[in-house]
């Protein structure tokens, strides 16, 4: 009998912790239900409704520190309060999917199977620039020139040695070693990797066949780094190694990288100058949605492992104050807030951007009226 | 409260002893204060098995979709292609077993030598110094040791150890190749330091439960330091070692944050300990953050199948304790 009660006790006490634990699930799928929640929320309608103070978006770390100096300034001068949360691009996707932000950012443009996720509710607002380089570490070499091919062919595991005729034909006075290339890339998914992946497989017919680009790629062989600072961490420590990282890190961290060129005796150096001189050559769609560094080659001094990054915005949303606020934000972050980008190396979008830019926004629209009114 | 306990009861002819004890024993249990604790008690020690359970459940409910796709040949399968949205576990396990196999191989000798030294020789104020290190060190949070490994006992690897190790065993292929830095063995390595302080703290706790009689047998007998212990010491905590090593393994196998610094997160099926890897651990830890579409559910099913081998590991510790311990009864249990 006394195990029997047992029993009951024990069953009992599962039942209840189960209990616990199955509403706790429901909570958490329920909230993710829910669209353009939160923040001022006050339905009224009419041309009267004032922008929500508060705003929460979420999305890529590259333009992360950029975005949080722009959105200190907003928050002094238009009085907009916006909390951005850096979880990557696919997390700033899946969570402006789900609904759980007002706006979200990536540096890769939504695939169009992600366009239809959301049913075509979104706009890709390009913010800024953004550049690969090819960071290295070789003792005694402070300058290394590059071509598109070669690039590809070392990240492609075609050239192993650093002292590899097609590397030393190009580098005549570098004392290069007879040592093995240690290829560093991104072990996430990242935006970087597409922009650079991008660019080699404009270069490389070898390269586009066997990997193409994308934010994630099946590497050949080579060291995979979490984050900018994991790749740049991985270059450092490991000699003879070769990596990318955003052209803001390596400047910021004083990174040495290499001088990529279209043809031997023709090199860019990558800088936010550069940059924007490749960008304004890549031509882009109306809906904003493309990879310029596949592209490649530009014309003149033009640095070609670049594209941009994007704040994702509903065209239509069902709270007018968030709208009013997702507008005012990416109007403040394209005009505004580009004159804050080059001295944090980020590259300010070119004028023709920026008109397409600013077509999307006026075209932002809640509850039938237009959400930004402005100047 | 055996009978013994009520021996000046009156063995009436109508009341046998034992009914007025069951009697007893029912008041007892009617007791509400006894009740509650009891119940609540046992809320605590089922709130474990309800955790477990909770824990597979779920990662058992999100990674349908990869279940449904690959199937059982996820668990062999090599495959790791991101274009094509194809997985496997095949690499990641592999990456695991062999990383975590290695630190052990490497940390058990010296885990077990410091507990014998603690145990046998060192003096007792020395013990207790080197002891409540030893501990210390158990206690250092695993991304510090994948700082350390990553900015310190890299280059020193590199420079010092991988190139007497590869004059010597470099024709054999898992010595083969050029050694970077960021690699399998560096990640063995580092675990294995990581899982010395865990496999020496409790060999040592296990030596010292071998009764002192034991060693004084050996002794009485003529045995030396070294025969005492290899005989008579060791033998009566064999089980007890072999835990403490199952525990470095298990703790080994499921490191994440070091590893993710250190083995090169690039799934592949090395053949050199001097290429690069990935375990399952760090894949999830690599990979998580940006996982989006298929990746989500493989990386859910990558726990489920790293939670499995966490648990068979530690069946076949069971299993090999009770199949090795043949040595003198009363021997002590992990």
């Amino acid at each position: 009998m006394t195990r029997v009660v047992r029993w009951q006790l024990l069953v009992a006490g599962l039942l209840a912790i189960m209990a616990v634990a199955v509403s706790g699930c429901a909570t958490t799928a329920s909230s993710s239900g829910g669209g353009n929640k939160g923040g001022g929320g006050s339905n009224g309608g009419g041309a009267d409704v004032k922008a929500a103070s508060t705003l929460n978006g979420a999305g890529a770390t590259f333009p992360e520190p950029i975005y949080q100096q722009i959105f200190k300034q907003m928050a002094s001068k238009e009085g907009i309060q916006v909390n951005y949360n850096g979880v990557g691009s696919t997390g700033g996707i899946q969570q402006f999917t789900k609904g759980t932000v007002a706006f979200g950012a990536s540096d890769a443009p939504m695939t169009d199977q992600e366009v239809k996720a959301v049913k075509g509710n979104v706009m890709h607002v390009a913010t800024f620039g953004g550049a690969a380089v090819a960071a290295y570490n070789l003792k005694g070499v402070k300058k290394l020139n590059l071509t598109g091919a070669v690039l590809a062919d070392i990240f492609a595991g075609k050239i192993k040695k650093w002292n590899d005729p097609a590397i030393a034909r190009l580098n005549p006075n570098a004392k290069l070693p007879d040592a093995n290339i240690v290829t560093v890339h991104r072990s996430d998914g990242s935006g970087t990797t597409n922009m650079f992946t991008g660019y080699l497989s404009a270069i490389s017919p070898y390269w586009k066949q066997h990997f193409g680009y994308s934010t994630e790629i099946n590497w050949p062989s080579g060291i995979g780094g979490d984050g900018n600072d994991g790749v740049a961490g991985q270059i450092q420590q490991n000699p003879n190694s070769i990596g990318y990282i955003g052209l803001e890190y390596a400047k910021a961290n004083k990174i040495p990288y290499a001088n990529i060129g279209q043809k031997p005796g023709k090199y860019v150096t990558a800088s936010v100058q550069t940059a924007k001189n490749g960008l304004s050559q890549g031509k882009i769609p109306n809906d904003l949605r493309a990879t310029i560094s596949t592209q490649a080659p530009f014309q003149g001094n033009a640095y070609p492992a670049v594209n941009y990054t994007y704040l994702l915005v509903h065209k239509n949303m069902s709270d007018l104050a968030q709208c009013k606020a997702v507008a005012q934000t990416a109007w403040y972050i394209t005009h505004q807030g580009q004159k804050l980008g080059p001295g944090q190396n980020y590259v300010p979008i070119p004028q023709s951007v920026k008109v397409k830019d600013e077509q999307e926004i006026k075209s932002m629209k809640a509850q039938g009226q237009k959400c930004y009114s402005g100047k | 409260m055996g009978e013994a306990a009520w021996p000046s009861l009156p063995d009436c002819f109508f009341i046998r002893r034992g009914v007025i004890l069951n009697l007893f024993k029912r008041l007892r249990r009617g007791n509400l204060g006894d009740n509650i604790f009891g119940f609540v008690v046992l809320l605590f020690g089922v709130s474990i098995l309800v955790i477990m359970a909770g824990i597979v459940f779920q990662l058992w409910l999100q990674s349908a979709p990869s279940r449904e796709k690959f199937g059982w040949s996820f668990l062999w399968s090599t495959a790791y292609d991101v274009q094509r949205q194809n997985y496997g576990a095949g690499v990641f396990i592999y990456g695991t077993l062999v990383t975590a196999f290695i630190a052990l191989i490497l940390a058990a000798p010296v885990g077990v030598g410091i507990a014998a030294y603690l145990v046998e020789i060192a003096p007792r104020r020395l013990n207790r110094v080197v002891g409540s290190m030893v501990e210390l060190l158990a206690a250092v949070p695993s991304i510090v040791y994948g700082l350390w490994g990553f900015y310190a006992l890299n280059p020193f690897l590199r420079d010092y150890i991988a190139p007497p190790l590869q004059a010597v065993l470099g024709w054999l292929p898992p010595f083969s190749g050029e050694f970077v830095g960021t690699s399998v063995f560096t990640a063995s390595v580092v675990l294995a330091i990581m899982i010395l302080p865990t496999v020496a703290a409790v060999s040592r706790d296990v030596l010292r439960a071998v009764p002192d009689a034991q060693r004084e047998a050996m002794l009485a007998l003529g045995a030396t330091r070294w025969e005492m212990f290899s005989r008579a010491v060791l033998p009566y905590a064999k089980s007890g070692v072999l835990g403490a090593a199952i525990l470095g393994l298990g703790r080994a196998a499921g490191e994440t944050m070091a590893v993710t610094f250190i083995i090169g997160n690039n799934p592949q099926i090395f053949k050199s300990l001097f290429g690069q890897g990935a375990t399952i651990a760090s894949e999830i830890a690599a990979k998580w953050q940006e996982a989006s579409g298929l990746t989500l559910p493989v990386l859910m099913e990558l726990g489920l199948v790293l939670f499995a081998i966490t648990i068979i590991i530690n069946i076949s510790a069971r299993l090999l304790v009770m199949l090795l311990v043949r040595g003198p009864r009363g021997g002590l249990r992990a």
